[in-house]
């Protein structure tokens, strides 16, 4: 399935350079990229391939060294920090490898911390709701299980009604049954509130359930695929 | 570490074996730890600084003031045993001198009379002690300071104490002159001296007087012709054998002079200058004592902080080492060490604040205490038992953070910590669960699954808070004492004291005296109170019933007539006498008939200053066997007329003493104004650096620990000023609780210095705090709060939200 319209998030010619000492390190080399609205697109390379370093850009937390990224109508490349927190709290939904939770915080006060300061939010039980944890709003991180924090977390990213969800191996730290909870929650989110979602994985065998698939490797975009058959999260498998 | 070429048959390398390369790395280490933690380990290092730079210098500044007296004592040859007399025959000294435990006699006669310096507009007081300028030697020997000795023989010669010159900003040379028997004598000042006697030189007011009061030393000869007094003595000093009892010479020595007008003799313990010079120096111990303490006990809290988080940090590394074959004392010697590292920088500037300090605080007392050579000192074993204490109370820190962890499994340790458990808040479980945002939550319960460390830290601030109060609190208590003292007690501006006790219609004569709005009498007449085998020398006091000029007041501000039928005495001298209201005491009154007498107890009244007992005027007199007379009297005075009554008062022969409270006030405020900033200032800015250190530490180790939290919230797209809010949030809290906790701290802490330094007699420090010193400590520690908050915030503002995407705390 194609989706249409102004792309949500465009990037130009993206490159990106870290100095390490001495060294010059290229992460990304001319990366181009259009997001289109309520798209899933799951980007894949290897460790090192930058796909960390776009997802960081895409998000606001680090500027390109060259290149041009815009979120609509918005120039990102030389927005101020003040700007890039304004469109994180904004636009953007973060779910991380590591959920990320704050440990003195129960699941629905997690999600509340994000909805306090969010304009249109939806209530934090409802958020949960989504990710099938109704019945474990007063729980501390502690007293969760992996799966169940990342689920957290993706109420967390999705309770402000971002225009864009991105996830960072979000399956990295879970096993395979969790992992695949986790995923379908992040499906069901982009298919039914429609949130353009992007995941970051090494793991292949997730591409199956993109709209748009993106291959990364040694900082460019080596790849693009759409799937024929969008698969649900429950028919793919690893 | 080394590179092994050959591999071992038995294992990897073994430690020992491998020379001292291991060591050297750990050492790398720990410097290179030291280093990332450079602002905490040096704010750490001030606090131990302060610690033991206030204990060098209070204790210095003892030894110091301890060493310079006694060896003064020694070379002076200051007395044991002092007593004045009326007037007592020379040819009594043998029988003095046969007194068991007597090695040496002294009589001489001192006068207290007008003084009289052109130019000075307010009366003086000169205390006249015959002196043998042909032979020096003797006891309380003088040490020129300055000019010369009186030509023995020239008449009017005389050598006056080194500071009422310096006081007065007078030269040498200067005509003085004084009443001497209702005549006015010419004196010519030919030099200044230093003498043991008035190493602080006051007439016993407690305040000292050196404008006021000058002590002048003429032919011994003269001055006994002057006084009627050829072949007479009135003063006697005493040098003891080593083994003697003062007590039991004294008692002796009374005898003697009982029958010539005996005041009483008193021990070294009661004269007036060593009295106030020792309470001083006992000061220095007490300051020295308790306020290091704290600095010390801060000091081990904020490293038992530091390390407990350090080591925790370091659990991988500690693992490594311990599967690398470091035994669990080398391991724990390496923090150890760190926190060596930490003493011995706090040392280094805590021993250099000290000399500082302790010689500063040495040349403010040369404003009050006249040695000829006080030099300070910093002793070996002040320094060695600093320093000890302080290496102490750090490894008691260090090691109760981090036994843990060193007592623990390699694998263990290996493993991450476990995540951290929290729990609903106390008012949540109460059901008051919608009182608090999820960031007041977060904050709340942060501080309750570390309630010891915050009740320490809380404790900290307080600690800074309790300091500075009672540290500045004393300006308060001095105000309120010169306020009860000169508002409430002695009301009159002017004090005059008669020459020989006159009849009560003196009062208005005296009412009659250009500007005197009020003239009021009263009846001083030195006593010795006795109560079982507990005697004291003071006076009795006869007061009108409808005093206004002077009035007895307690602490509380109440006035009490005197109690007919009985004496009212000081509370303090009650406890001393060991009498309650009821009690019988015996009375010897040491002037005129010296008439003796069982009393009661009237009552007691818990005064500020010195030990009082009161009689109604009419009883004193009727006691004394006299006529209805009095020998002082206060005055209120129009300002405007005050100098011309001045000059009428100098040139009454009846008056002995004027006494200007207003002037001598000003001196006072005057000089203790720059000691009272000087302390001040340090203690603030000590208790700054206790208040920085806990503060700063805390806010650091909350942001190590919380870091990947409070990345994360800014990935969330929390601001920075959000995120801090969450992490100062805390500390706020904890300040806000920790200032009010201060104030009852500082105030008990007060009380404890107070109390321990309150053997003194003279005066009772009143436990008097404003609310403008609260005020002030209060602010003095928000404003470190502050500066802590400041500096930490540099860091939230470059938080690495990348890095905390890719790691798990």
């Amino acid at each position: 399935m194609s989706r249409s319209g102004a792309p949500v998030l465009s990037a130009r010619a993206l490159t990106k350079v870290y100095r390490m000492g001495e060294a010059e390190v290229h992460a990304l080399r001319g990366v181009d990229l259009e997001i289109r609205p309520g798209e899933l697109i799951v980007l894949l390379g290897p460790s090192g391939s930058g796909k960390s370093t776009l997802l960081n850009i895409l998000g606001g937390l680090d500027t390109p060294t060259a290149g041009e990224v815009r979120f609509v109508e918005r120039d990102l490349t030389r927005a101020g920090e003040a700007e890039l927190t304004r469109y994180r709290r904004e636009h953007v939904g973060f779910v991380f490898q590591f959920y990320n939770l704050i440990p003195s915080l129960t699941a629905r006060e997690n999600v509340a911390l994000v909805t306090d300061i969010s304009a249109q939010p939806m209530p934090p039980a409802e958020a949960l709701g989504w990710v099938g944890l109704a019945d474990r709003l007063d729980h501390f991180p502690s007293q969760l299980s992996g799966g169940e924090q990342q689920r957290v977390a993706i109420a967390r990213a999705i309770a402000k009604r971002p225009r864009l969800l991105l996830c960072d191996e979000p399956t990295g730290a879970l096993d395979y049954e969790t992992g695949k909870m986790v995923l379908e929650a992040i499906a069901r989110i982009n298919a039914e509130l429609g949130t353009t979602a992007m995941v970051i994985t090494h793991n292949a065998a997730i591409a199956a359930m993109a709209d748009r698939v993106l291959r990364l490797g040694n900082g460019r975009i080596v790849g693009e695929a759409r799937p024929e058959r969008k698969l649900t999260a429950a028919e793919i498998s690893w | 570490m080394g590179v092994h070429t050959t591999p071992r048959p038995s294992g990897g390398p073994l430690l020992g074996e491998e020379g001292t390369d291991p060591v050297k790395s750990l050492d790398r280490k720990l410097l290179r730890d030291l280093w990332a933690l450079k602002t905490q380990v040096a704010s750490i290092a001030l606090v131990i600084a302060c610690g033991i730079g206030g204990f060098i210098a209070s204790f210095s500044t003892y030894e110091s003031l301890s060493f310079s007296r006694d060896r003064y004592y020694d070379q002076a040859r200051f007395p044991h045993v002092f007593a004045t007399v009326k007037r007592a025959p020379a040819s009594l000294e043998a029988r003095i001198r046969a007194i068991p435990g007597v090695s040496e006699v002294e009589t001489r006669v001192v006068r207290d009379a007008q003084l009289a310096v052109p130019g000075i507009v307010p009366p003086m007081i000169a205390r006249l002690i015959g002196h043998d300028f042909a032979r020096h030697g003797g006891m309380s020997r003088l040490t020129l300071k300055s000019g010369r000795w009186p030509s023995p023989g020239a008449k009017g010669e005389v050598v006056v104490n080194n500071r009422f010159m310096e006081a007065r900003r007078l030269a040498l040379g200067v005509e003085a002159s004084v009443l001497l028997n209702g005549k006015r004598e010419r004196l010519a000042i030919v030099g200044t001296v230093l003498t043991p006697e008035y190493i602080y030189a006051t007439r016993g007011g407690g305040m000292p007087d050196d404008e006021w009061f000058a002590v002048m030393w003429m032919d011994a000869r003269s001055l006994a012709a002057g006084f009627n007094m050829a072949g007479a003595f009135n003063s006697v000093q005493l040098r003891l054998a080593r083994a003697a009892s003062s007590q039991a010479v004294v008692e002796a020595l009374d005898r003697i002079l009982e029958p010539y007008g005996s005041f009483g003799g008193v021990g070294r313990e009661d004269q007036i200058s060593h009295k106030i010079l020792s309470q001083e120096i006992n000061q220095q111990r007490i300051f020295g004592t308790v306020l290091p303490s704290i600095f010390l006990l801060v000091a081990a809290f904020i490293l038992n902080v530091v390390l407990h988080r350090q080591v925790n940090a370091q659990r991988g590394e500690i693992a490594a080492l311990k599967a690398l074959g470091y035994e669990d004392r080398r391991i724990a010697w390496h923090y150890l060490k760190f926190a060596s590292v930490i003493v011995l920088l706090g040392a280094a500037i805590g021993v250099a604040l000290g000399r500082w300090l302790g010689g500063a605080m040495t040349g403010l007392y040369t404003e009050f205490f006249h040695f000829p050579e006080l030099n300070f000192r910093t002793l070996p074993w002040v320094v060695a038992s600093g320093v000890a204490v302080a290496f102490l109370a750090a490894f008691g820190g260090a090691l109760a953070a981090i036994q843990g962890v060193v007592r623990m499994k390699a694998a263990e340790a290996l493993r991450p910590p476990a995540p951290a458990e929290f729990r609903p808040l106390l008012i949540e479980r109460l059901g008051y669960a919608e009182l608090a945002t999820p960031a007041q939550r977060m904050i709340l319960r942060n501080l309750e699954r570390r309630p010891v460390r915050a009740a320490l830290t809380v404790a900290g601030i307080a600690g800074s808070v309790a300091i500075l109060l009672s540290g500045t609190f004393w300006v308060d208590a001095v105000e309120h004492f010169i306020d009860v003292q000169f508002n409430h007690v002695q009301r009159g501006e002017v004090t005059v004291g008669f020459v020989e006790p006159r009849d009560r219609s003196v009062v208005r004569e005296l009412a009659r005296l250009p500007g005197v709005k009020e003239a009021e009498a009263n009846r001083v007449i030195p006593a010795r109170l006795r109560a079982a085998n507990r005697s004291y020398r003071t006076a009795l006091t006869g007061l009108p019933d409808d005093a206004r000029l002077f009035r007895i007041v307690d602490r509380d501000l109440a006035a009490t007539p005197p109690t007919p039928g009985g004496v009212l005495l000081t509370k303090r001298l009650a406890d001393r006498l060991g009498l309650a209201p009821g009690d019988a005491i015996s009375v010897e009154l040491l002037e005129g008939k010296r008439v003796k007498a069982d009393l009661r107890v009237a009552g007691t009244v818990r005064e500020l200053a010195h030990m009082n007992a009161y009689l109604r005027l009419e009883e004193l007199n009727r006691l004394a066997r006299e006529g209805p007379v009095v020998s002082g009297a206060g005055l209120r005075v129009d300002r405007a007329d005050e100098a011309s009554l001045l000059a009428r008062l100098k040139e009454m022969p009846a008056v002995a003493v004027v006494i200007v409270t207003r002037t001598l006030l000003d001196t006072f405020r005057a000089q203790s104004a720059r000691n009272i900033l000087f302390f001040t200032s340090i203690l603030t800015a000590f208790a700054a650096t206790i208040a920085v250190g806990v503060v700063y530490n805390n806010a650091r180790i909350q942001l190590a620990e919380r870091a990947w939290e409070l990345a994360s919230l800014r990935v969330l797209g929390f601001t920075r000023g959000e995120v801090s809010v969450l992490l100062l949030g805390e500390l706020a809290l904890e300040i806000a609780l920790a200032i009010p906790l201060g104030f009852v701290a500082g105030y008990w802490l007060s009380w404890l210095i107070i109390s321990l330094m309150q053997h003194t007699e003279v005066i009772e420090i009143p436990l008097v705090i404003l609310p403008d010193t609260y005020l002030y400590a209060g602010a003095v520690v928000v404003a470190a709060g502050v500066a802590s908050a400041l500096i930490v915030r540099n860091r939230i503002d470059n938080l690495d939200m990348v890095a905390v995407l890719k790691t798990r705390e």
